[in-house]
């Protein structure tokens, strides 16, 4: 089985500009696992110092907030698309430098 | 009239990291949002009562603590709108000090966001945008519809496909380019979000939004200059996104660390429509995360369920011993109703909240009779009639003669003409 991750520029520049990828996380800790071996910077980012998602970042599951499927216990299904953005987004550092 | 000079610029909430001024809304290393902080100490002895009285008769008075930038010309009369004492209503409550702050007749558009998007167009032209854009529930589709005509920008404007009918036709009205889209506010933001990533656009709440959010202090200085330089006891706010709250106590904040007012903790206290009450569900649990609800009330522009300035609301809300409450629908229409009725003012769903929140508080006993308190409407009820269809019975059409009038009148309102006025007969003299 297998998933495809989407984030914004603000958290592709972690990704070497990826803005989606395959994933074969099952859950939400399964992917953020895979994060730390995958991609530590996009880790780093996006997890605090406890190992947690950043309470910043949301996760939507098939444009569903995972919040309302179960949070970590929401289990990931075949070609879902599974979409991080900080809770308030927008912009790109280089803009105006 | 010459542009703020005071230094500001954008820093993390979290970890204090600055980012200068630009477009962004979250700190690229811990994603939380970025606030607008100045240097107050650049502002001592400029932004003072005398200088402020000086000013003109809109928000601009304010301009030395708004984020402006250098060389922009305000030239819209945005704000300062009516602080009424309401003696009527708070005999109705149980309030012996109670004012209204009457955004329902902020200038252009009627909404307290007149005051945020005159502060975000200003920089979304610094930064060079031609396209300006929201997310929006209504009110802020309305305003950045029209000051962008009225600045000659382009303006494209996201909303859910459910929206009120007045709010619709107010936004097209002015030549922006309107997007309905199938879903709540919060799939709109989501989308407004993917979207400033990858057109370059100035969303006002979203890529602008610390900017944009500034523009909400001017509620609170407004309250304290109108209230004759001192603070309320307590503020009664909606909340939506959870963003004015927290910028009326920051106004406050800044008012008396220059010295403008009297130092006085000022209790802040949140309302929310039940449908739609994620902060106040948060405050009453004590908690400082928000868990997302799905919206479902009348009251359509407080109606986000996954509040960006949740969190931090629902946190200030305790810290400053206040609280949040959340009232039905029909208590909603209910307040509509009492505030026209014995104050004269025509808000809507979300004064209606308010209002009706307010009432609540005084009958809970968490606002004292004797407080000064001053309850903030935002919006206007001309917006959203249609909750208030059901209210009225259409009435009967009378024949244009005195006597059916007077038959009528004592059939179905005899008080208005007085015990001493005697029946005008069919045919009479009279």
């Amino acid at each position: 089985m297998s998933v495809k991750v989407v984030l914004p520029t603000a958290l592709a520049r972690h990704t070497d500009g990826q803005k989606s990828f395959d994933s074969q996380a099952e859950d939400l800790p399964g992917l953020l696992a895979e994060f730390d071996a995958k991609f530590p910077a996009l880790a780093k980012n996006v997890k605090d110092e406890n190992g947690k998602l950043r309470r910043f970042v949301n996760v939507y599951v098939n444009d569903e907030d995972i919040r309302f499927l179960g949070g970590d216990a929401h289990q990931f299904e075949d070609g879902d698309e599974i979409m991080l953005i900080p809770s308030i987004a927008g912009g790109c550092c280089a803009h105006g430098d | 009239m010459a542009s703020s000079c005071t230094k500001y610029e954008l820093r993390c909430n979290e970890c204090g990291k600055s980012y200068g001024n630009r477009p962004l809304s979250a700190c690229p290393d811990c994603l939380a949002p970025l606030e607008v902080q100045y240097d107050l100490e650049s502002v001592r002895g400029r932004f003072t009562r005398e200088s402020i009285a000086a000013g003109p008769a809109n928000i601009w008075r304010y301009k030395e603590l708004l984020p402006i930038p250098e060389g922009f010309q305000p030239d819209l009369p945005v704000g300062f709108t009516p602080l009424v004492r309401a003696k009527n209503l708070g005999k109705r409550i149980g309030a012996d000090n109670l004012y209204v702050k009457n955004d329902a007749v902020c200038f252009p558009t009627l909404s307290f966001k007149d005051r945020v998007v005159s502060v975000a167009l200003a920089n979304a032209q610094a930064f060079g945008f031609t396209t300006v854009g929201c997310s929006s529930t209504g009110n802020l589709a309305n305003s950045t519809a029209a000051q962008a005509a009225r600045l000659g920008l382009k303006a494209c404007i996201l909303v859910p496909a459910d929206l009120e009918a007045a709010k619709i036709l107010n936004t097209q009205v002015y030549g922006a380019r309107l997007v309905r889209i199938d879903g709540n506010y919060d799939h709109v933001n989501r989308l407004c979000t993917l979207i400033a990533d990858e057109y370059n656009w100035g969303f006002v709440n979203v890529n602008l939004r610390p900017y944009y959010a500034e523009g909400s202090k001017t509620v609170g200085y407004e309250i304290a200059e109108q209230l004759g330089w001192r603070l309320p006891d307590n503020i009664v706010c909606p909340m939506a996104g959870g963003s004015l709250i927290r910028k009326i106590r920051k106004a406050f904040k800044e008012l008396i660390a220059l010295g403008l007012v009297e130092p006085k903790e000022v209790r802040f206290f949140g309302a929310q429509a039940t449908g739609c009450s994620p902060i106040a569900h948060a405050v009453k649990n004590g908690w400082d995360y928000i868990e997302p609800q799905r919206p479902n009330t009348i009251a359509r522009s407080l109606a986000i369920g996954n509040p960006a300035d949740g969190p931090a609301a629902a946190k200030m809300i305790q810290e400053t011993g206040g609280w949040a409450e959340d009232v039905s629908d029909v208590e909603l229409v209910s307040g509509i109703q009492e505030l026209a009725e014995d104050e004269g003012i025509f808000t809507e769903t979300a004064g209606g909240v308010t209002t009706a929140v307010a009432a609540r508080l005084y009958s809970q006993g968490r606002i004292g009779r004797d407080d000064l308190t001053v309850v903030c409407i935002t919006g206007n009820g001309l917006k959203t009639t249609d909750a208030l269809e059901d209210c009225f019975a259409a009435e009967r059409s009378v024949k244009p003669k005195l006597a059916a009038f007077d038959e009528y009148i004592r059939a179905v309102d005899g008080q208005l003409i007085g015990a001493d006025v005697e029946p005008v007969l069919a045919g009479g003299a009279r």
